[in-house]
């Protein structure tokens, strides 16, 4: 608008504020919500970015025989299960000899993670000849070393609020000083199951019983939907019937996810006695919740394909069936994948109905199958987010970080395959 | 020669025929799992919670005024005959649907207006799938956010202020809420927003107003009926909310409209009773499923309403 127009009478000029100023509601009203987001997404950053690594202790070990191994038998079994306290006692007592008082020596050894003794059998077991050696082995310390290392522990709070006492901070600083003390990437993290100990625990079989009950929604799902799709678009004429499908399939779509676990509580658990907590059942529930955005994408996508294709297949002598599925479903196939992809994504983020069919239990194996008992992504993080530990805080946010990156992975997929293979018409 | 070539080509056809057929059959057969699990949430939900009213009147659940669900372990153990009202519940999970609206609407609103009537093309498409993003994030990391970050700063600024919050207050999970539910009332309001016709906006142009006065006294009106209908669509989510609640809600049914306080909703209640040891038979656990049923009436009814608005008004200017 010229501004000769606004500066004409006290009015106009007023409109016009009130234009520029609504205008801006607008904006601030978006730049609330994106700025919300950013916050989360950052807040969460900081906090599990911690956890991608995982402080060592540098233990000078000596694998004395009558220790390990007084039989001489070098059976693999009696080799892991062996007693390694005393051993990794003595080699932190090298560093800190002071500490001799049986009260002492608990705590000094409580520096180390509970995971050390395994993991120092695992290493004698895979090379037996590490016996009658000495060795400087790394170690994984115990999660409050962990967080006091990484600066998560202020050592200027009263000593009775905190677990790791000021005894035990100098002990770490005298360790730190001989350059015993490390950060390193977190294996664990990814490569084991849940642990109540923050620095044993991993996201291995939380992914996996993820991954399981996916591939089961995507099996069941995907050809019921978009057979669904194709039967109403392409086949139905309306009557009652399509209606009340039609009907149904909305309705189901604003059913409230957590009554998709009671049904699957009811019915799978109860009714056909399925395995319990197992990603099976929590692929069928998943299934059926995102049947309905499935249905729907897929009808719009058949919707779009123009009907000279099928009058061209019609022409030339094709029945129904060969019209639909040598035609018009293979030119809408890019838009179905897509559309389930989305709705995928959407089921890997869900949790409240896989607490319902007892998704939610602590596992420390890693599922080999649909039937093994399992939990998922998201339930480890709601399972996390609820533990006292102060060391899981840094793992749930972690987790969050890993869920995140593979929803932004099957969106980005699903984008690219519409972007590729879409054909506009 | 004729003859049998004829009877083969029949016969080819009578077999074509007979898979159009089976392939038909096929297809009427998926689209039944629809109507299947409608079935099965309602039978199921239904039986349970009709043997529950075996144990408990309907009535008491319905209107008495507490929630309690401990059952005794023991038949003369003191004071632990359970109380099954879901009133509580009810009041909970409608503050905190209205802590989430209150936060949800003008946000969700306003953005729909910029965006569909001053917002640049480009601009648009910048932001639009921003704000779609909302919508893609998992709720259990928005009850994460909540109860780790919103909740301790919503009480400190009230211990600040001289005035106790609870930790886990309504106030803190319903507006976490409501940023969730912003992209379902923007992206739905839009669309109704730009289905408002063109010539409506002409006229109002023409009669001299501003491109503001155009939204807020021609096309926000014509719109409302679609407004309506998104903004009763994004209720029927709150309700069914489940994860941000029992991640940032508290477990206590108070009966409060004070939103510093903690409350319980029906979803906290559905998961508080069927995670963990449960025997089958007992009237806690047919509880959840009463719970359940009551949820199922509540939304689906606000959703049916929600999308007739819509569907009238889609008609009317179609």
């Amino acid at each position: 608008m010229p501004d000769y127009l606004l500066s004409t009478s006290p009015a106009m000029a007023k409109r016009h504020a009130r234009h520029t100023r609504f205008q801006w509601y607008g904006r601030i009203a978006i730049a609330i919500s994106i700025s919300f987001m950013l916050l989360m997404f950052t807040a969460i950053f900081f906090r599990g970015i911690g956890a991608f690594q995982k402080t060592m202790i540098a233990v000078d070990v000596q694998f004395t025989e009558s220790q390990i191994d007084p039989s001489g038998t070098r059976d693999e079994n009696s080799l892991k299960q062996a007693n390694y306290k005393p051993i990794l006692l003595q080699g932190l007592q090298q560093v800190i000899p002071g500490a001799t008082e049986r009260r002492d020596r608990n705590n000094l050894y409580k520096l180390l993670s509970n995971g050390a003794t395994f993991d120092l059998g695992e290493r004698v077991a895979r090379k037996p000849e590490l016996i009658g050696t000495s060795q400087r082995v790394w170690v994984a310390a115990s999660s409050e070393v962990d967080l006091y290392v990484k600066g998560k522990i202020d050592p200027d709070v009263p000593e009775d609020l905190r677990r790791l006492k000021d005894r035990d901070i100098a002990w770490i600083e005298t360790l730190r000083a001989s350059g015993q003390v490390k950060k390193q990437f977190n294996k664990t993290f990814f490569t084991s199951g849940d642990s109540r100990a923050p620095e044993m625990a991993g996201i291995l079989s939380a992914a996996l019983g993820s991954f399981f009950s996916l591939l089961i929604c995507f099996l069941i799902a995907f050809p019921l939907g978009i057979l669904t799709a194709v039967y109403l678009e392409e086949y139905a004429r309306k009557s009652r019937l399509t209606d009340l499908i039609e009907v149904n399939i909305n309705n189901l779509a604003a059913v409230p996810s957590i009554v998709f676990g009671l049904l699957g509580l009811a019915i799978f658990l109860n009714f056909f006695n399925l395995p319990r907590s197992t990603p099976l059942v929590g692929g069928m529930v998943l299934a059926l919740m995102t049947l309905p955005t499935i249905i729907i994408a897929s009808r719009s996508i058949l919707r779009s394909i123009p009907q000279a294709t099928r009058d061209a297949a019609l022409g030339l002598g094709a029945s129904k069936t060969q019209t639909t599925f040598h035609h018009v479903v293979p030119l809408a196939m890019p838009g179905m994948l897509t559309g389930t992809i989305l709705g995928m994504a959407r089921a890997l983020g869900e949790t409240a109905p896989l607490l319902m069919i007892g998704m939610v239990a602590f596992i420390v194996d890693v599922p080999k199958g649909v039937t093994d008992v399992a939990t998922a992504l998201p339930v480890q993080i709601f399972l996390w987010a609820d533990s006292p530990e102060k060391g899981f805080v840094e793992l749930t946010s972690a987790a969050i970080m890993v869920l995140l990156v593979f929803l932004i992975l099957m969106n980005v997929f699903a984008v690219y395959l519409r972007k590729k293979l879409e054909r506009r018409w | 020669m004729s003859q049998s070539r004829d009877l083969t080509l029949r016969r080819a056809n009578r077999r074509s025929q007979l898979r159009e057929y089976a392939i038909q059959g096929l297809l009427i057969a998926c689209s039944f799992v629809a109507i299947f699990t409608t079935i099965g949430i309602v039978a199921s939900l239904a039986f349970e919670a009709i043997r529950f009213f075996g144990k408990i009147p309907i009535t008491e659940f319905l209107f008495s005024l507490e929630w309690s669900p401990q059952t005794a372990i023991r038949a003369d153990q003191v004071g632990a005959s359970g109380k099954f009202g879901v009133l509580p519940l009810l009041s909970g999970t409608l503050l905190i649907s209205f802590i989430a609206m209150s936060v949800a609407t003008p946000l969700g609103l306003l953005s729909a207006v910029y965006l569909a009537e001053f917002a640049k093309p480009k601009t648009r498409n910048m932001i639009k799938p921003l704000l779609e993003l909302l919508a893609g994030i998992p709720t259990v990391v928005y009850g994460f956010f909540a109860a780790l970050v919103v909740a301790p700063i919503i009480r400190g600024m009230g211990a600040g202020a001289g005035f106790e919050i609870s930790s886990e207050s309504a106030l803190a999970a319903g507006s976490v809420m409501g940023i969730m539910l912003v992209p379902f009332i923007s992206s739905l309001s839009d669309d109704v927003i730009n289905a408002v016709p063109q010539a409506l906006r002409d006229a109002s142009y023409g009669m001299g107003a501003t491109h503001t006065e155009t939204v807020t006294k021609v096309v926000l009106p014509a719109a409302t009926p679609g407004i309506i209908g998104s903004l009763l669509l994004a209720v029927s989510r709150a309700i069914g909310e489940t994860m941000i609640v029992v991640m940032a809600a508290g477990l206590a049914a108070n009966l409060t409209a004070n939103p510093f306080e903690a409350v319980t909703t029906m979803t906290v209640q559905i998961v508080t009773l069927l995670t963990g040891d449960q025997e089958f038979d007992s009237a806690k656990t047919l509880a959840a499923f009463a719970i359940a049923l009551f949820l199922l009436v509540l939304t689906l009814g606000l959703n049916i309403v929600a999308l007739r608005t819509v569907d009238k008004y889609k008609k009317k200017y179609a």
